[in-house]
C-alpha cells in the first residue's frame, strides 16, 4: 500500500522559534523577498508561525500555531487548476509541477489555508546565499505558484534508500526540514497508513484536532493541544 | 416625424461611412493614446512580473477579475436582449439591435484578454486549448476556468455570427452605392447577396435560429463567470445565488451600456430622427427592472448571510456592509439604485438625458460591484493572521483605462466602417411607428414566414 505522509504538531510544545520556518527558506531554496515586498504582502513562507493573543494585558498569552499546507486529501486547490499543475499524488500529497504552472492564482484563492504563494518577480539570491542552494530541490520563475512539499525530495531519497537495501521506510526515518529543525520535537512527521507510527498514534490522541475541519478539506496535519482553544475560529 | 423614404433612410444612415471631422479624429487620437498606455503598462508587467501590479497574498485577483468579468457581464447587452426582443417580435427593436450586438462583440474581446492578462505566464496561455501536445496531458476539464475558456469561445463565434448574419444585406447596399476597392471590399463581406427572396427567406430562418440558440449561451457564459468565484470555499463567494445573480448583473450593466452608447450615437452621429425617446424610454422601463432585480439579488445575498451569522461570512460582510470597503458597497447601492431609481421610475424623469444619466451610474456601479464580490472575500479569508488589503498600481489602472478607450475606439471605427442601424430592418418596418402594435406585429410575422 502507498504511504499516506503525516504531520502531528503538538501546540503545546510550540515556543515560536521559528526554527521550522528557517530550515524551510534553506532546505527549499525559498528567496527572501526583501523588506519593501515583505511590507506589501509578496512574503514566501511555506511554514510560518502565526500569532494570536488571548486575554487582556497584563493577563495576556500568546498562542503559535505554525501554518504549512495541509497536503488535504479533498484539496480546493486542486481541481481548479485548469493544466493539472495543482494534483494530487499516489502517496496523498498536493502536488505542484511548476512547469505546468501558468500563474492562474486560482489555487491560492481557494485555499482556506492561505499557504500557496506566488513568484511576483524572479528570485533573487544575495551573496554568498547564491552558492548554499540544494540541488535536489528546483527553482522557481517568475510567474508560478510554489507551497509546502513536505520536504518532497527528502521523501523520495528516503524511499529510494529503503529500496536499495530491500526494507520499508522506517518510521522517523524520513523527516521534513521543519520537523527536523524542532527544538521541543513539537513536529513529528510520519506515515499515516501504518496505525502503528508514532504520527498515527498521536493523529488519535484526544488532544487532536484539524485546522478548519468543518470545511471538509481532510488536512493531514494534525493539531494536538490541552485546551479548547479558539484561535482560528473567534480571533 | 415624417415618414421617411427607402431612400432618405440610406442617405442618412450611410452618410457617417463617408469621410471623417477633425472633431472625430482628434478622439481618435485621444483613444489610441490611452490603448498605447495601457499595452505599454501590460508589456512592463509581463517584463517585470506580475510585482509591478498591486496584487498580493491572499488577494490574488484584482483589478484584472473585475475587468474580466465587468465586460463579459457588459457584453450580455447586445445579444440577450436583441435576441429577446427579436423573439417576442418587439417592433420598436429595429433600431436599437445593431447597436447593441456591436457591444457584445467588442465587450467580449476586452474582457476575453483579461484572463490572459493577468497569468503569471500570459505567454503560456494556449496551455488551456486542449490539443495533443509533447506534454502528454490535456487540460483540467475540473477546473472553472477551463469552462470559461469553451464558454467564452462559443459565446463570441455565436454573437460574431448574429452581428455579422443582418449586416449581409446592408454590406450589399454599400456595395451597390460605393466603386473601386471599396466596392471590392464590401462586396466580398456582402457574400454574393442580391436579395433574392431565396436569400430573404434563408436570412429570416438563420437570424431565427441564431436568436433562439443564443439565449441559453448567454445565460451559460455569465453563470460560468460566477461558478469561478462560487465552485471554491471562499467566504461569500461559495453561494448557489450567484450564477443567477451575475446573469441579471449582467444583462443589468448590458442595458445601461446600451441606452449610453446610443445617447452617444444620437448625438454624434446626428441619428435624432431615428433613436426616438420611445426607444430610450422603453429601454429605461427593461433597465428599472433589472434595478430593481439587482437589489433585490443583493438583498437577498446579504439578508442569508446575516441570518446565518457564519463567522468567516461575517467576517467579509461586516468588512463591506461598515469596513474598510463599506464607503465602495454604499457607493455602488447609491449607483445602482437610490440615483437610478427615481430617474427611471417617475415618467417625466425617463427622458433621453434622464435614462443617460441613470446608465452611466449604473455602469459604474456595477464595475464596482464586480470588485466588492472579488476582493473583501480574498483579503479576508478565514485564518486572519493571513488577512491582507489589496490597492491597484499605476500598472492595473492604466490597463483598465485602456479597456474604457479600446471600447470607443473600437466602437467609433465600426460606426465608420458599416451603419451602426440596421438599414434593411428599418425599411422592413418602415410603415409603422415605433409602439407595439399586435395588428402589424401579425402582418410582420406573415411577411417573414
Amino acid at each position: 500500500m502507498a504511504h499516506q505522509w503525516g504531520m502531528v504538531i503538538d501546540l503545546d510544545k510550540c515556543t515560536g522559534c521559528e526554527a521550522c520556518v528557517v530550515a524551510c527558506h534553506a532546505e527549499n531554496n525559498i528567496a527572501t523577498v526583501g523588506e519593501d515586498q515583505a511590507g506589501r504582502g509578496r512574503a514566501k513562507h511555506w511554514i510560518r508561525v502565526e500569532r494570536y493573543y488571548e486575554g487582556e494585558f497584563p493577563d495576556v498569552k500568546t498562542k503559535f500555531m505554525p501554518v504549512l499546507c495541509q497536503q488535504c486529501d479533498a484539496a480546493p486547490c486542486e481541481p481548479v487548476c485548469p493544466t493539472f499543475a495543482s494534483y494530487h499524488t499516489s502517496e496523498g500529497l498536493n502536488g505542484q509541477v511548476y512547469n505546468r504552472c501558468i500563474g492562474t492564482r486560482y489555487c491560492a484563492n481557494a485555499c482556506p489555508y492561505n499557504v500557496r504563494f506566488f513568484n511576483f518577480y524572479n528570485p533573487v539570491w544575495e551573496k554568498p546565499l547564491h552558492l548554499q542552494l540544494n540541488p535536489d530541490v528546483s527553482v522557481r520563475e517568475v510567474g508560478v505558484m510554489e507551497k509546502c512539499t513536505f520536504c518532497v525530495q527528502r521523501i523520495k531519497a528516503g524511499e529510494i534508500q529503503a529500496a536499495a537495501e530491500k526494507r520499508d521506510v522506517k518510521d522517523g526515518e524520513i523527516q521534513p526540514a521543519c520537523v527536523q529543525s524542532c527544538p521541543t520535537t513539537a513536529m513529528v512527521f510520519g506515515d499515516l497508513s501504518d496505525p502503528h507510527s508514532q504520527v498515527s498514534r498521536l493523529a488519535r490522541s484526544n488532544r487532536a484536532t484539524k485546522l478548519l475541519g468543518e470545511l471538509g478539506t481532510l488536512p493531514k496535519v494534525t493539531y494536538l493541544q490541552k485546551d479548547s482553544w479558539h484561535g482560528a475560529e473567534d480571533a | 416625424m415624417a415618414q421617411k423614404t427607402p431612400e432618405q433612410i440610406s442617405d442618412d444612415l450611410l452618410r457617417p461611412l463617408s469621410g471623417v471631422s477633425a472633431r472625430y479624429l482628434a478622439a481618435m487620437a485621444c483613444l489610441l493614446a490611452i490603448v498605447i498606455a495601457a499595452a505599454f503598462a501590460f508589456g512592463w508587467q509581463v517584463y517585470n512580473g506580475l510585482g509591478v501590479s498591486g496584487l498580493r497574498s491572499p488577494v490574488y485577483w484584482g483589478f484584472y477579475i473585475t475587468n474580466f468579468v465587468f465586460w463579459i457581464g457588459l457584453s450580455h447587452a447586445g445579444t440577450l436582449i436583441s435576441a429577446i426582443l427579436r423573439l417576442a417580435n418587439a417592433t420598436w427593436r429595429r433600431p436599437v439591435t445593431r447597436c447593441a450586438e456591436v457591444i457584445t462583440v467588442f465587450a467580449l474581446l476586452i474582457g476575453a484578454t483579461f484572463p490572459i492578462v493577468h497569468l503569471g505566464r500570459p505567454w503560456l496561455a494556449f496551455w488551456l486549448a486542449p490539443y495533443p501536445s509533447e506534454r502528454g496531458i490535456w487540460p483540467n476539464f475540473r477546473s472553472p476556468l477551463l469552462w470559461d475558456f469553451f464558454a467564452i469561445n462559443t459565446y463570441l463565434i455565436g454573437s460574431v455570427t448574429f452581428l455579422l448574419l443582418p449586416m449581409i444585406p446592408d454590406f450589399a447596399l454599400i456595395r451597390d452605392r460605393s466603386s473601386g476597392w471599396k466596392q471590392k471590399i464590401y462586396g466580398a463581406v456582402a457574400l454574393g447577396w442580391c436579395g433574392t427572396p431565396r436569400q430573404w427567406h434563408r436570412l429570416e430562418k438563420a437570424m431565427q435560429i441564431m436568436a433562439v440558440a443564443i439565449i441559453p449561451v448567454a445565460v451559460s457564459v455569465h453563470s460560468i463567470v460566477s461558478w469561478d468565484f462560487a465552485m471554491a470555499i471562499v467566504p461569500m463567494w461559495h453561494s448557489t445565488i450567484f450564477a443567477p445573480y451575475f446573469v441579471a448583473g449582467a444583462i443589468f450593466s448590458g442595458i445601461a451600456a446600451l441606452i449610453l452608447a446610443m445617447a452617444l450615437l444620437r448625438k454624434f452621429l446626428h441619428l435624432e430622427e431615428y433613436l426616438l425617446p420611445i426607444h430610450f424610454e422603453n429601454l429605461g422601463k427593461l433597465l428599472l427592472v433589472m434595478s430593481l432585480l439587482w437589489v433585490y439579488f443583493v438583498f437577498a445575498e446579504r439578508l442569508t448571510t446575516w441570518y446565518g451569522n457564519e463567522t468567516s461570512e461575517m467576517a467579509v460582510f461586516w468588512l463591506t456592509q461598515t469596513g474598510s470597503y463599506s464607503p465602495l458597497f454604499w457607493t455602488m447601492v447609491t449607483c445602482n439604485f437610490l440615483i437610478p431609481f427615481p430617474i427611471l421610475a417617475i415618467k417625466k424623469l425617463r427622458t433621453i438625458t434622464g435614462t443617460a444619466i441613470a446608465s452611466f451610474t449604473i455602469v459604474i456601479g456595477m464595475w464596482l460591484e464586480r470588485f466588492l464580490i472579488i476582493v473583501p472575500s480574498l483579503s479576508h479569508k478565514y485564518l486572519p493572521y493571513s488577512w491582507g488589503t489589496y490597492r491597484p498600481t499605476w500598472v492595473e489602472i492604466t490597463i483598465t483605462a485602456g479597456t474604457f478607450a479600446a471600447m470607443g475606439l473600437l466602437y467609433m471605427l465600426f460606426s465608420k466602417a458599416a451603419p451602426i442601424i440596421s438599414i434593411w430592418e428599418l425599411k422592413w418596418g418602415r410603415h409603422e411607428e415605433p409602439v407595439h402594435d399586435p395588428v402589424l406585429a401579425r402582418r410582420d410575422e406573415e411577411a417573414m414566414a
